[in-house]
Formats: C-alpha cells, structure tokens, sequence
C-alpha cells in the first residue's frame, strides 16, 4: 500500500506538485493499479535475464565527424527564458 | 467539392496526375474543415504552398517521389519542422520543433504534403484518445464512441476520409488498436525497423512508428519510404525489407498459429466469430492453422504497464518548463518545475510518471521494474518458441469493438485491462498488422496477423491476400463512399 505521505515524497522525486486533496486520489487510484501489479509476484523469475530492450545491438558507434546541427538561435527558439544564448532558469540552490 | 471518400495512395496520384496536388490537398483541406471528429489539433498552414512547389517541379527529389503531392496526417507526438507539435498535451502548447524526425524527412523526399498533426492521447497514454488536452476525437463509424488510441486522430481521418494514409505511434496498441476501431489498416513494425529519431520518447524500448491506410498496399508503399536504418537512433537496424514484394495473393502451405489466451474470457463473442470466420477462410485459401499455448500472456499487460511507466517517468523528466512550452513561476527551479508539471501534464500522465518514479525508487526497484523485466523475458521467449512452429499468429486486436466515450476513463485499471491482446507484441518487439475483419453491430472488428522479427514480409502476404479474398475493406463508416 502506497501512503499519502509515499505519494507526496513521490511527487517531489518527480518534481510535480500534489496538494493535500490531491494525494488522497492519487494513493486510491495508484494502490489499485499496484495491487495490480502485485500479479507478477506469481511468476517464478528464478534464473531469468531481464530484458531492457529487443534491439539485437550493443555498443553503436559511429565516424567522429562534425555535421550540420542546429543553430544556437533554433535551439532557443523555443524557450520564454534566454540570456545570452543561454536558457535562463531561476535558481537551483 | 467532392464528398468524403476513402483513396488509396494510386487514386490520389491519378487525381493528382488528372488535376494537381494543389487541387487534390485543398478538397481534403475542405473535407476538414467541415469535419465534427475533431481528428486534428493542428493544420499545416503551409499545406497548399508546399503542394503548389510539387507541382511547379521546385521540389527536385519530391516531383517524382513514390508519394509526389500525396497528403499525408501525421500524429501529433512525431516532430514537424516548423509546425506545432504538443503530443496532445498542455505542456507543449505552442511548441514549434526547429527539427523533421527521420520519418519526415523521408515522407518529404519521397514529394508528400502534410495536411497536419492528429490528436493523440496525451504523450501517447492512453487506449480511447480522451486524454487529450483538445478534446476527444469522435469514431466515424458511431460519433458516440472513442477512435481508440493513442494514435485515435491518425486512424480517424483516415477512416473519415479526411487523409488517405497517416503516420501513428505504436508502444502497446496506439496503431493497431484506433486501426481496428475505425476499420482500417494499421502495421507495427519489428523494433527497430523505423528510426525513433524525433519522435517525442515515451516507453523508447516499445514503441515504433507505424503507418495507418485504407488498404494493404498503401502500408507497404509508406513502409518502403520510411522503413531503414538511421544512424541517429542506436536501436535502428540494418535490415532492408522490400514491403512492395510481400504484396503477393497467395497463402498456401502458410502455418497460422491461433494463440488460446488470445481468446480469453471477457472477450465479445461477435469478435471471436468475426476473427474465427478470418481464420477459417485462409484455410479456405490454402494456409493450416494449429493452436499455440502462449502461458505468460496473462502477465504481459502488468509487465508492459510497469515498464512502459518507468521509462515515462525517465523520458518525461525534460518537460520542466526551461527549454519550451507552458511554464509557471517559482521562487526556485524546483518549485517551478514541480508547478509547471503540475499545470502542464493531464491526470494520466501524472499518475503513470508517479506509478513509474515509485516503481523505480529505493526500495521497490527489484519488486516491479526488474521483475517486470524479467517476465519480459518470459513472454519474448513465448513468442520465439511459437513462432518456431508457425508463420504468423492470429488473434483479434482488440477483445471488443470500440466502447463508448466516458465508459472507462474514470477507472484507469479497467482502461489498461483493453490493451491486453496488443501489448505482449511490443514486449517482444516482432511486427503485427491490424485490418478488418467484419462488423458486429455496425462497429469494425480488427484482425491482428503477427510476425516474426522482421519478417514483415509474410504478415504483410498474409493481409495481401485477406484483402484481395475478401470485401471487408469495402465497408465505410455511413457519410464516407
């Protein structure tokens, strides 16, 4: 069972705000879907590899060659935020 | 202008060659703009110039392209140089990529016209398309039903007329399941058959790019353009598949295998007779069919939505309001990431991007995301050993036809629970098609014929000859010829 504390905790390692009112729902809508989950507890996964992805590739490399890419003014073309060719965000500390 | 209607790839380019692609993409730039499904989120303003410059000759590689003047919808989570990109979602109002994905780039090459972006369920989350934050897009065939989803706009369009073929997305169903909804055609190709370059990430080790048609052949003409290798995804890979070869009216000596947990309780019974129907007549055309046991199906969908959400909460960790879209204030980055995240993101995708940081926080990382992945293991090596013994496997895509707007949204477990016949596929990563096989109460029922690992080529034989033997794909939803 999730707490409503674990759901707040789990809202700031995600940095998404949750309210006191909030947390309630949230813990009743993510306890069903973990109790869910709770079903692959009955697979016996003694001696299995876990699968991360079903690409049959390790270790792409590629030439070290410089190729167009975008310029400093796309790149911040997008943002409300800017100085200096930088995105500018408020402080972290 | 002329009434919706559907039009394959070579009707469109007769039409083209008989008046212009200006004409051709104005009459469905019309059709939309009287539509009430509510397929797009954004038109490409630029739609008209771009088909003026194919026919003038500007375009030196698009003028004799495969796809020369050729309108095409593209989903709305797939970046589009210059045209706003939200993947259905707040947090991207407004967002203008400065970047074509690979797949774009392509379609442009081969000479296509962007007619727009398709609605989507928000960042690709979801079964119904109600999880857009502009709104739920209406099914065709009944305006009181979902499309499916995620990529409902795409498979609506087509089925609506309002686009010959599109682009969607498919991490656990998102093609196939709005394909089969709204009675049309939709491919999942093997992982790895399609660079993910600049397709907004949501699970990167399920999803792929998938093309959406009122016919088989139209899959294969956009596979050939989009399908390949591409340096900028690391999961791409070097297999060519010659999809206009597959395209061929035969199926005998083809071994089917009919997986029973396919068929599991729950499932509606007009879909079990419509699927089973399928499969009786290619016997009737020469193929052999056996039944397979695929024991850890039952554990796919808790495996796919545990890994799926983890790798959400990790591709999803971007959207913090620094680089582009919505943003609110705070005294601190922290406090403004956290509200912008808050504001920016619907109900769902907060839950799965919580579900998926719990999943992979201290404490419960063994518990769900690598027993998660080890049962993934379980259920691939079910469809290797499966697939040892057959060509394909043939199952129903979905277990119902399409429910009704506002049934399952507010109960998200009950929405998961749909997702059941199409998410073990993008576990193991091999191809599938969806395409129609009946109607059971006005509403398509989709057949999913799957492969193994790039062997397109057969699934894409198998769906051919469905095709050519049968006249499902000649039913269309009631105000489209």
């Amino acid at each position: 069972m999730i707490t409503k504390d674990e759901v707040e905790h789990v809202g700031w390692l995600a940095r998404i705000e949750i309210d006191e009112q909030d947390a309630d729902t949230y813990a009743t809508h993510l306890n069903t879907v973990l109790e869910y989950f709770g079903q692959l507890d009955e697979v016996d996964t003694e001696n299995v590899d876990p699968t991360y992805h079903v690409a049959d590739v390790v270790n792409v490399f590629r030439e070290d060659v410089v190729t167009e890419s975008l310029t400093q003014e796309e790149a911040l073309g997008n943002t409300k935020s800017k100085q200096d060719g930088h995105f500018k965000a408020p402080k972290i500390m | 202008m002329s009434k919706a209607k559907w039009m394959g790839i070579s009707k469109v380019r007769e039409n083209i060659a008989a008046s212009s692609s200006e004409e051709v993409t104005a009459s469905y730039l019309d059709t939309i703009s009287k539509s009430k499904i509510n397929g797009y989120v954004t038109i490409n303003e630029g739609a008209i110039a771009r088909a003026q410059d194919i026919d003038n000759g500007k375009e030196g590689k698009g003028h004799d392209g495969v796809l020369a003047g050729v309108p095409i919808a593209i989903k709305d989570n797939i970046s589009t140089k210059g045209i706003q990109t939200t993947c259905s979602s707040k947090i991207l109002q407004g967002y203008v990529p400065p970047y074509n994905a690979h797949v774009i780039e392509r379609l442009l090459d081969a000479g296509a016209v962007i007619l727009g972006k398709t609605n989507m369920d928000e960042f690709a989350m979801g079964t119904s398309t109600e999880s857009s934050h502009y709104g739920t897009t209406l099914n065709p065939w009944d305006h009181e039903r979902v499309p499916g989803g995620s990529s409902g706009g795409s498979a609506a369009v087509v089925a609506a007329g309002e686009a010959p073929i599109s682009l969607g997305s498919d991490t656990g169903g998102s093609v196939r399941c709005p394909a089969a909804f709204c009675g049309v055609v939709g491919l999942k190709p093997t992982y790895g058959g399609i660079s993910r370059y600049g397709l907004i990430s949501y699970a990167n080790s399920l999803e792929q790019i998938g093309p959406i048609a009122t016919n088989v052949s139209d899959i294969a003409t956009i596979m050939d353009v989009i399908g390949g290798h591409d340096l900028r995804d690391s999961t791409s890979i070097r297999q060519e598949i010659a999809y206009q070869d597959s395209l061929v009216d035969d199926v005998s000596g083809l071994k089917i295998g009919v997986p029973d947990e396919y068929f599991a309780e729950g499932i509606d019974e007009g879909v079990e007779k419509s699927v089973w129907a399928a499969i009786q007549k290619f016997e009737d055309m020469g193929a052999t069919w056996e039944k397979v046991s695929m024991p850890h199906t039952k554990y796919a969908l808790p495996a796919y939505y545990v890994t799926a959400m983890s790798e959400a909460s990790s591709n999803l960790a971007r959207f913090d309001g620094t680089r582009y879209g919505h943003v609110e204030q705070g005294e601190n980055w922290h406090v403004m990431a956290s509200r912008t995240r808050a504001k920016g993101f619907g109900e769902e995708v907060k839950r799965r991007i919580l579900l998926g940081t719990y999943a992979l926080s201290a404490g419960y990382h063994d518990k769900y995301y690598l027993k998660a992945l080890k049962v993934r293991t379980l259920v691939k090596q079910d469809f290797d050993k499966a697939l040892s013994n057959v060509d394909v496997l043939m199952a129903p895509t979905m277990p119902a036809p399409a429910f009704k707007i506002g049934e399952k949204i507010e109960d998200p477990l009950a929405l998961y629970l749909t997702d059941v016949n199409t998410v073990p596929i993008n576990l193991a990563g091999v191809p599938s098609i969806s395409m129609p096989c009946g109607l059971v109460d006005g509403l398509p029922v989709g057949l999913q014929i799957i492969g193994k690992h790039f062997d397109e080529s057969t699934i894409m034989r198998a769906a051919y000859s469905f095709e050519q033997n049968t006249d499902h794909l000649t039913k269309r939803p009631a105000g489209v010829e």
